[in-house]
């Protein structure tokens, strides 16, 4: 982008939230069903049914909107927001207008040079989805599912406050950690359960805020990204050519990386709100406001200071660690059962994690129990087994082989720590290398490394490498 | 029929015919299935359901051998063709469903179903119950069985004329604006809207939700009171129904104070004044006292009632899109063709007039012009009501300003819509504030029936029908019948 260019941009991202049925009926919101087949009258918007709040869906919103510390609305009311479109049964979609569940909250993110930045919320808000149609495989027609119509939907809106793509992504994933935290959305952006609207246009420093477009339906972080890279260069060419950026809705293709206008039936100049006369305004509670503060729990921002402050961790280590909730109560499980949180972190971050991106497992599934790992890492301490063995450990303990102690026992990795026997291998190591011997005598210290592999290579990798050490100094005088 | 119960028996006559086994069930059955089709010329009947009426007749019968009986078990009752009936089709008397069947009973149905009602039939509608005259039915007008040349009123005309005929002895109707009071009143019968969410409109096809309501159409007040108690309960499906308790089975007659809104009163015509003046007087020999009040937003009432209704009706019917069942245009070219001729041809021109204007009154510039101004009226006019209930324990109104009209309605709705719309005037008040209100017969101008009307507090339906039903005790109007060869 070109420097003498600014660009302003707003998100809204539609969440999905976890509960077991749909905002407004009691069909399951399970993914990837045969199509139609969770869909009941109420989906199907059959005459004479009516809707009934999802009262799972209105304690997620409150969860919410403490997290961010928004103000929690007394009372809240839902809208028609009415189009045509066949996705979208009753011809109108259950929002929330005038009086959201959520009014204002922040969000804090990490920008690109280190640091933070607070982003204001505007609102959040519930909402049912549409259901999908299905454009390929019907013999020129369109099918419907309708599926997914009536699932449980957080609108969060935020203030146009991100000045970069990247910040834009951040903030994207700040609210996926969240959410994820808060166990109120499954955060698998592949079936759709986040998706985002970013609003975004450009001005010069200084200048009022430019005409805005609309890209619709974001559903990874690094589309959301390169979408507004182009999208920001497209209005500066546009606004560099002397025209004006016009005012639309855009979808981005990601095949050939460009935002094109979108056509269709879901857009209308004129929506015709109105309260929806089926559903009666929610009060939420001060009983239910409480429930939900007990049961918030401890959310990244705090979880990344406390490693920080009272585990003595790296700030990347902390941040790198808190991203992922599931990543993160293993790793305590672990800190707390060795009692050493940087080893913990070590493993957690290095085999634990390469385990888990080489067999593309999900963090929520980890082959390894917190308690296995933690008993391996005290093996180390105590000095059981080495460092070298530790890690052929843990592939075997990946593999399901047994537990640490079973495994130490069954083959044979315990440790040599016998001083008589490893002082005798050390003798033998340096009877059998009287050449390196007269080098480490005429100064060449880096051949005790050679000494130290020929004693391990002698013990099959289970001598005390402390000790070994100790053992080939003192005989080398 | 026999001296053991006549063709116009009452509901709690025939159910306790059917208690002392006076009368069986199938026979009961038969007889009224045979009356309906002696009268088809009145055309109340959408859907008749005689082979299922008559199996389930059967069953009745054997229950009641086997068992005793119990609440409803066998007595006739006719649905009006608005609430879903699982297996049998309902089409809310439109193009647009005249071929769908529900998979689902409403509940207000499924009730009574388990109450051990025989459901004779879907009854005739003013199409999407918009109207007042039963004539925008896709399936052909009702006559009023007092008088083949006029309207039985609407939209519950099809449920008003088959209890007025004997065809029924009691039928479900549903009340917008006055769907239930002004047919009982044209045809002579009783009827009640109850207070909005005592009836669940689970299930019930939608016209304006925030103020439609279920409720019972028969010959007394202790039949509705009877069928009310069958029909009413929280129902956890319907986020608008009321968990309160239920309408008792009797209720204390005491002296009460009777509202006499002057708003209704005063430009009274001929029509109607007459009959009402004379029920006034009954009341009073029965002990109550009568005091003038004011409600003076009821001018108001029309107009707000057919914006606040018309935008409701324009997004409620949005789903009849023909893409999932309903009418669907053959060979759409597009999506747009689809919608536009389905809706085009499936729909009938007064269900269309209030889309459009309903569409209208929800639109970016003219909603706080409308919408919204009517929603401020509906506060204003819910709220005289409330004020007068400081004072008053009832308020006694006519239903309609005249008795029924001649039919022909549609071709003067064309010319002037709203003419046909300030027929309401005297019903869509208490619609508005939600109130429950009795319509019951309360004289005759020349040979067609008057109906009055009592309007009581929210969930006051006890002492609503305890009027009604001291008035019934004092009076015979509900007890005179249409000539049969009409």
């Amino acid at each position: 982008m070109n420097t003498a260019w600014e660009s302003v941009i707003g998100l809204e991202v539609h969440i999905q939230l976890a509960t077991r049925s749909k905002i407004f009926s009691g069909a399951a919101t399970d993914f990837g069903a045969p199509p139609n087949t969770q869909a009941c009258a109420v989906d199907l918007a059959l005459p004479g049914v009516l809707p009934v709040l999802n009262a799972e869906a209105v304690r997620m919103a409150v969860l919410f909107g403490l997290a961010v510390q928004g103000r929690i609305a007394e009372r809240c009311r839902f809208d028609r927001k009415n189009y045509f479109y066949p996705d979208l049964p009753k011809g109108y979609q259950i929002s929330q207008l005038d009086e959201p569940i959520v009014h204002g909250g922040h969000l804090d993110i990490d920008v690109e040079h280190g640091g933070g930045k607070r982003i204001n919320l505007t609102r959040a808000h519930l909402e049912e989805d549409a259901g999908k149609s299905l454009h390929e495989d019907y013999d020129g027609h369109t099918g419907i599912d309708l599926n997914r119509a009536g699932t449980p939907l957080l609108e969060v809106v935020s203030e146009p406050e991100l000045a970069t793509p990247a910040e834009a992504a951040s903030y994207f994933r700040a609210l996926h950690a969240l959410v994820r935290y808060l166990d109120i959305c499954d955060g698998d952006l592949s079936q759709g359960s986040m998706r985002c609207d970013a609003n975004v246009s450009v001005r010069r420093p200084g200048a009022p805020l430019g005409e805005r477009t609309e890209i619709k339906n974001l559903n990874s972080f690094r589309f959301l990204e390169k979408a507004l890279h182009f999208e920001i260069d497209r209005q500066v060419d546009v606004l560099q050519a002397g025209h004006r950026v016009a005012r639309q809705t855009l979808l981005y293709d990601a095949e050939r990386d460009e935002t094109r206008p979108m056509r269709g039936k879901e857009l209308s100049d004129d929506y015709r709100y109105f309260p929806d006369p089926d559903l009666l305004p929610v009060a939420v509670t001060e009983a239910m406001r409480e429930e939900a503060r007990a049961a918030l729990p401890e959310l990244p921002v705090a979880k990344r200071r406390r490693y920080v402050e009272e585990l003595d961790l790296a700030e990347y280590d902390a941040r790198w660690l808190v991203a992922d909730p599931d990543v993160a109560a293993y790793f305590e499980a672990v800190a707390a059962s060795c009692g050493n949180a940087k080893a913990a972190a070590n493993w957690v971050m290095g085999d634990v994690a390469a385990m888990l991106r080489r067999e593309d497992r999900a963090s929520a599934d980890m082959p390894v129990p917190a308690r296995e790992l933690a008993t391996l890492i005290k093996r180390i301490e105590d000095g059981t087994i080495s460092g070298k063995i530790a890690k052929s450990l843990f592939a075997m303990l990946c593999d399901g082989k047994g537990t640490v102690d079973a495994l130490i026992a069954s083959q044979g990795l315990k440790q040599v720590s016998d001083t008589g026997e490893l002082a005798s291998i050390v003798a033998q190591v340096l009877a059998d290398n009287p050449a390196q011997v007269e080098q480490f005598r005429a100064g060449k210290s880096r051949v005790l490394g050679y000494f130290v592999g020929q004693v391990m290579k002698a013990t099959a990798g289970k001598a005390n490498p402390r000790q070994v050490n100790e053992l080939l100094r003192e005989a080398l005088g | 029929m026999t001296a053991v119960i006549g063709s116009h028996a009452t509901l709690v006559e025939m159910r306790d015919a059917l208690a002392t086994k006076a009368v069986g069930a199938a026979e009961l059955a038969r007889r009224h299935l045979d009356r309906i089709a002696a009268a088809s010329h009145l055309n109340c009947f959408i859907t008749l359901c005689e082979e299922a009426a008559l199996a389930s007749a059967q069953r009745a019968d054997a229950r009641i051998a086997r068992d005793g009986h119990t609440a409803l078990l066998g007595v006739p009752i006719a649905h009006k063709d608005i609430f879903c009936t699982k297996g049998v089709r309902t089409t809310c008397a439109s193009k647009m469903l005249a071929d769908f069947v529900a998979p689902y009973d409403a509940t207000a149905v499924a009730k009574l179903d388990a109450a051990g009602v025989v459901v004779l039939g879907k009854t005739n509608m003013d199409e999407f119950a918009m109207g007042s005259s039963n004539e925008t039915s896709y399936f052909g007008p009702v006559a009023n069985p007092w008088d083949a040349g006029r309207v039985p009123g609407g939209s519950s005309g099809g449920s008003a004329a088959a209890v007025a005929a004997g065809l029924a002895p009691a039928a479900t109707g549903t009340d917008t604006g006055g769907s239930i009071r002004q047919p009982a009143a044209f045809c002579g019968i009783s009827g009640l809207k109850p207070t909005y969410g005592r009836v669940s409109r689970y299930g019930m096809v939608a016209f304006a939700s925030s103020l439609d309501q279920g409720g019972p159409m028969a010959r007394t007040a202790a039949d509705l009171r009877l069928l009310l108690r069958h029909m009413e309960g929280f129902d956890p499906l319907d986020s608008t129904s009321a968990d309160v308790a239920a309408t008792a089975s009797g209720h204390r007659n005491e002296p009460l104070t009777i509202g006499i809104p002057t708003e209704y009163w005063d430009d009274l015509e001929g029509d109607v004044a007459s009959p009402l003046e004379d029920a006034a007087a009954v009341i009073d020999r029965l002990g109550h006292r009568r005091v003038a009040i004011s409600l003076p937003h009821t001018a108001f009432a029309v107009p707000a009632y057919y914006v606040i209704a018309g935008a409701e009706a324009s997004t409620n019917l949005s789903r009849y899109d023909g893409v999932r069942y309903g009418h669907r245009a053959a060979d759409p070219a597009d999506l747009d063709d689809l919608y536009r001729r389905s809706r085009s041809e499936g729909f009938g021109a007064e269900v269309k007039r209030r889309i459009l204007t309903g569409t209208y009154t929800l639109s970016v510039g003219y909603y706080d012009a409308y919408y919204r101004k009517a929603q401020r009226l509906r506060r204003l006019i819910r709220q005289d009501f409330l004020d007068a209930f400081e004072t008053v324990d009832l308020i006694l109104t006519p239903v309609t300003p005249s008795a029924a009209f001649p039919r022909g309605a549609p071709d003067q709705a064309a010319a002037d819509p709203t003419a046909m719309y300030r027929q309401d005037v005297f019903t869509v008040p208490a619609s508005l504030a939600g109130l429950p209100a009795l319509s019951v017969p309360c004289g005759c101008n020349g040979h067609l029936p008057v109906g009055m009307q009592l309007v009581a507090p929210h969930f006051a339906e006890d002492r609503l029908l305890a009027l009604g039903e001291a008035f019934q005790r004092e009076t015979d109007w509900h007890l005179r019948t249409p000539p049969e060869d009409s």
